[in-house]
């Protein structure tokens, strides 16, 4: 192990060292903190300056009740919902069937498409901009949640083939090998065999998925016009715009569209962790 | 009733198209869906985009063919320089997030009561939205009431306004976006950090390495695939940076915080007027920058499959 544990230091490095930890994470959370502090202080604090010490009084539940009750917050969490569950479905969904497909057979486009897929997968946004905003205006898919899921699961697909592409291609192939020759259908292996051994890489890619699109603003700029479709990303910009010093609501809102992302990533912590690593080193 | 326990020794002529040429099929069965999504939303407008670049379109009306103009156009466009040089800044500087990383994760790769809470709330910054990230930093920045301009206040000083001054702006953009930055190379180093040899640490230790030296001669080389995703998704959230900016700043002051991807969007899709093709001229020198770091990372995987077989 490296650094050496800091077990086998002297009492007074090991002290030292449980004293500064938490420190330096207050240090390092400190712009959280900061606006943590804000969402529950009294409206009063920041017009008088008290931003920086202890909140006055605790208004934690009227200034978060007043962030669904004063504007559109529930319609913006309800579409991030709508949006973020059927694109994790449909892109993991569609990367089972491609990565299965890249990495159990044999054939000579398999390489080539693969690094389609992973090529894709990087582009920047931009230079999708204008022709995926155009096609979603002409098939009435603009400034509709339809519309931000199907594009989302289309490009996540690029980073959900390559993840499940490596990690079926690790699997041993003998089982895959041995079934074709007790004669079992290509798609039942799929299905009974290759789907229950990749449920980790599933788990994985799903909190991964969930969160990208939960923090996704680009997209949703672009594809959303009015207050329907828009989720808590684009949402809370817009809320920026209407709680103009009302920087305690603005934070309430801020940590509210945090909620979901942190609590996926605290509930999954070992497949996210495993998620961000695995589809990166190999 | 043996014939059909060894199959193949004389196959029936029965057997159907389908049977015969499974192996051949199957596979395009099985990525057929995948790749009309990819095609239609994400291969195909590529094209589409370098093509409009070549049109003066307002996305409504009729495109006018003006052929290399826009490019020509880029040539002489301070703001379009302005947003090339931010985005270099941004390349350079979010490189730090590598090192800076690798420092948090050597901090935390420990096995003190409690480290796992410890290593999630390092990590926590990642997690979050990069818009929630943006607005916290437009507040902690804030020269009245935020906490630079309180802890300037507190030392008598005047606190400058960072994202207003045209000198400080994207250095302040940059030190916000190295916030989730940090925490995702710490997390790729901490577990690279645990896969390090053990045998090799012991191995270095009895050669008297220790401190710098064991990092840099024994450490570092068994976190290079660490460090080769961590550079990589480096460069590409430097060229993404776009989220930060609209949030921040909206390019402002002056357009001097302004980068490509942006700007891009700022000319195709504001206040500033609808120049489809103008705003994909810059998309396409985006996306050509880009290129370059993908065939190098293609390159090296292909290296890697190479290897594999």
């Amino acid at each position: 192990m490296f650094p050496k544990p800091i077990e086998k230091s002297g009492v007074a490095t090991q002290f030292a060292y449980k004293v500064f930890l938490p420190i330096a994470l207050i240090i390092w959370l400190l712009p959280l903190l900061a606006i943590v502090a804000t969402s529950v202080r009294p409206p009063s604090d920041i017009n008088t300056g008290n931003v920086f010490g202890w909140p006055s009084s605790f208004q934690i539940i009227e200034n978060y009740t007043a962030v669904f009750t004063q504007s559109e917050a529930t319609t913006y969490f309800l579409n991030s919902f709508k949006i973020t569950i059927p694109t994790v479905i449909l892109s993991v969904s569609l990367a089972c069937l491609s990565g299965y497909a890249l990495a159990i057979y044999k054939f000579r486009a398999a390489l080539p498409l693969f690094f389609i897929f992973v090529a894709g997968n990087f582009v920047p946004f931009q230079i999708l901009m204008v022709p995926v905003r155009d096609l979603s205006v002409k098939t009435g898919l603009y400034d509709t949640v339809t519309g931000l899921v199907l594009f989302h699961a289309a490009f996540q697909t690029g980073f959900c083939t390559l993840f499940m592409r490596n990690f079926i291609k690790a699997l041993p192939f003998d089982l895959i090998e041995s079934a074709r020759i007790e004669g079992v259908g290509e798609f039942k292996i799929f299905w009974y065999l290759v789907l229950p051994l990749v449920r980790p890489a599933i788990a994985a890619l799903a909190v991964l998925i969930f969160t990208f699109i939960w923090n996704d603003f680009f997209w949703a700029t672009v594809l959303t016009q009015g207050e329907a479709s828009k989720p808590i990303t684009a949402g809370v910009r817009a809320l920026n715009g209407q709680f103009v010093n009302n920087w305690h609501l603005v934070s309430a809102a801020s940590l509210l569209a945090a909620v979901p992302p942190v609590a996926m990533f605290f509930l999954m912590q070992r497949h996210f962790i495993a998620g961000l690593t695995l589809g990166a080193v190999k | 009733m043996t014939a059909t326990a060894l199959p193949d020794t004389d196959p029936p002529v029965t057997r159907s198209w389908y049977a015969r040429n499974k192996l051949a099929i199957t596979p395009w069965l099985f990525l057929i869906p995948a790749m009309i999504f990819f095609l239609i939303y994400v291969i195909a407008p590529i094209f589409q985009s370098i093509w409009i670049s070549f049109y003066e379109w307002d996305g409504l009306g009729a495109a006018e063919w003006v052929g290399a103009r826009n490019y020509v156009e880029l040539m002489d466009d301070d703001r379009f320089y302005t947003s090339l040089w931010n985005n270099v800044l941004w390349l350079l500087l979010y490189m730090l997030a590598v090192p800076a990383g690798l420092f948090v994760a050597l901090f935390l790769n420990q096995t003190v009561t409690g480290m796992r809470i410890y290593k999630s709330m390092f990590f926590f910054p990642f997690v979050i939205s990069q818009v929630v990230v943006g607005l916290i930093f437009t507040w902690f920045y804030n020269p009245d009431f935020g906490v630079v301009g309180q802890v300037w206040q507190f030392f008598g000083a005047t606190p400058p306004s960072i994202l207003g001054d045209e000198r400080y702006v994207t250095y302040g953009i940059i030190a916000a976006g190295l916030w989730p930055q940090i925490a995702y190379c710490m997390i790729l180093y901490l577990t690279g950090l645990n896969n390090v040899a053990a045998d090799q640490i012991e191995a270095g230790r009895l050669d008297g390495a220790k401190g710098w030296k064991m990092l840099w001669y024994v450490v570092l080389p068994q976190l290079k695939p660490a460090t080769f995703i961590a550079v990589v998704v480096t460069v590409i959230g430097a060229l993404r940076s776009f989220d930060m900016i609209a949030i921040m700043t909206q390019g402002g002051p002056y357009g001097s915080s302004n980068v490509l991807a942006y700007y891009m969007y700022e000319t195709a899709l504001s206040e500033y007027g609808y120049r489809m093709g103008y705003g994909s001229a810059i998309a396409t020198v985006l996306f050509l920058i880009m290129l370059i770091y993908i065939s190098y990372f293609l390159y090296r995987m292909y290296q890697d499959e190479k290897g594999a077989r």
